[in-house]
């Protein structure tokens, strides 16, 4: 089984390593979002430092949705997915997999860079430490309730809008609890429960969602 | 099995197959308006003549005859929906997947009018049409659940697909829910309490009370109806390659 799901996150990183670019403009896409908004809302430091957590995890979601085509398009378009599909291993973990590979080149990027985006927004150091705590532990969850939309809107015209509009309703406690943590530590209450109930999330979605992802793709396929 | 248990006959359980469903909401449909349209009459009258003014809120508060009704309707609806979806998805009846597919635009129309009351009521009791309040924030993103269904199955031409996958959304929606629910609570609360519970004595006059609870079963008769009426064009729309259709148009 462990070897399996290593197999697969090994793969997935592997054409990931082909594809940099596209790891890169998620990651880009990222930044770039986050920059606009001093822009948009002026440079006044404590306006920034009020709304910078929010800021931040709005674009970590929308990060996630862009990226969320590359889980299975390419598997699907090509008939990977399909041998998956069929292949003895249990579906769940090979979606699994996936999803784990998903996050280790968008969530975990995305977490590392935060470092700096709190730089740039005038964050102290606890609260730059909570946020990149609340995005590791909230990205997984992007990535795996992710998946489901993507696999229900897999080869659908206007998949990209369409799925943003399923799967962004479904993100709200996350972008709630992640904003929230960071919120709560700059009003020196302290992360701690937030970052709690984040990593609940997490392991609720990573023993839940495979298999819905996997009905769904059953559903796509067939 | 479930073919043995229409070989039976008999059973309320034939009804899942279309052909035998049509004529029955058909006969099914009349009742229900009629007990929508009287409950609500009854109702409205209640809340309009008989119910008192209430001391803090004067007049205006009176939308609570619609809003709280469409309220709880939006919610319980969209568990109806998921509920019908989900048999859908495991027997594989086809009735059911419409029966969902029916009932969507039902709960949005009842979570639009219950945001929609709530903001006419906002502006005199809170001096504002929207606040992002727990409850309002959340009964917004029902909307937006309610809106993903329904994109997601006509994003789908294949009806059978366009079945499964609106179920799973469904499911997984309606395991989200609370989630959604409780994580928005915790963000912001500016709403009243619920005034009505099932465990300590509700907050109102006994007549403000029973005008509500007569309008929201005449709202529930009223989603029954119209999803039924709906559910029907759906049968239509999907058999009409079939005899019985054929036959059904020949006589009309």
């Amino acid at each position: 089984m462990l070897r399996t799901l290593a197999a697969v996150v090994r793969r997935d990183l592997l054409l990931a390593f082909r594809q940099r670019a596209d790891v890169a403009n998620t990651l880009l896409f990222f930044v770039v979002v986050v920059t606009m908004v001093p822009l948009g809302v002026g440079a006044e430091p404590n306006l920034l430092r009020s709304i910078a957590p929010g800021v931040v995890w709005v674009a970590a979601l929308l990060a996630a949705i862009l990226s969320l085509n590359r889980l299975f398009a390419a598997d699907f378009a090509d008939g990977t997915l399909e041998q998956m599909l069929i292949s003895a291993e249990p579906l769940p973990l090979i979606v699994l997999g996936k999803t784990a590979a998903h996050w280790l080149v968008t969530g975990v990027p995305v977490t590392a860079i935060a470092v700096v985006l709190g730089i740039m927004f005038d964050l102290g150091v606890g609260e730059t430490a909570t946020l990149m705590a609340s995005l590791a532990l909230g990205t997984p969850v992007l990535s795996l309730i992710g998946a489901v939309g993507a696999a229900l809107t897999l080869g659908l015209r206007g998949g990209g809008v369409l799925v943003s509009l399923l799967v962004l309703p479904l993100y709200v406690p996350v972008l709630i609890l992640g904003a929230g943590s960071v919120e709560a530590v700059a009003a020196g209450l302290g992360g701690g429960p937030y970052l709690l109930l984040l990593g609940a999330l997490a392991l609720f979605a990573i023993v839940l969602t495979p298999w819905a992802v996997s009905a769904a793709l059953r559903i796509s396929v067939e | 099995m479930q073919t043995n248990v229409l070989a039976a006959g008999g059973g309320w359980w034939k009804y899942a197959a279309p052909n035998l469903f049509y004529p029955l909401a058909g006969k099914m449909i009349p009742w229900f308006a009629a007990a929508a349209t009287a409950l609500c009459a009854l109702g409205l009258y209640i809340g309009f003549f008989v119910a008192p003014t209430d001391a803090t809120q004067g007049e205006s508060y009176r939308i609570i005859f619609i809003h709280v009704p469409s309220a709880w309707m939006s919610m319980f609806l969209y568990v109806v929906m998921a509920f019908w979806a989900a048999v859908g998805l495991a027997l594989n009846t086809r009735l059911s997947s419409m029966m969902a597919t029916a009932i969507a635009p039902t709960g949005a129309i009842m979570t639009f009018i219950a945001l929609w009351s709530g903001a006419l009521w906002g502006r005199p009791t809170w001096g504002t049409y929207w606040v992002w309040d727990a409850r309002l924030t959340s009964e917004l993103i029902l909307l937006f659940l309610y809106l993903g269904f329904m994109a997601l199955q006509a994003a789908i031409d294949d009806p059978r697909r366009a079945d499964k996958a609106g179920a799973v959304l469904a499911i997984v929606g309606v395991v989200n829910v609370p989630i959604i629910y409780f994580s928005v609570k915790w963000w912001n609360t500016l709403h009243q309490g619920a005034s009505v519970s099932l465990s300590k004595a509700p907050t109102m006059a006994a007549t403000m009370l029973t005008g509500m609870l007569v309008m929201a079963l005449g709202f529930w008769m009223y989603s029954i109806a119209i999803s039924l009426a709906r559910v029907r064009a759906i049968i239509l729309e999907r058999e009409r390659r079939s005899d019985w259709i054929k036959e059904l148009a020949g006589n009309a």
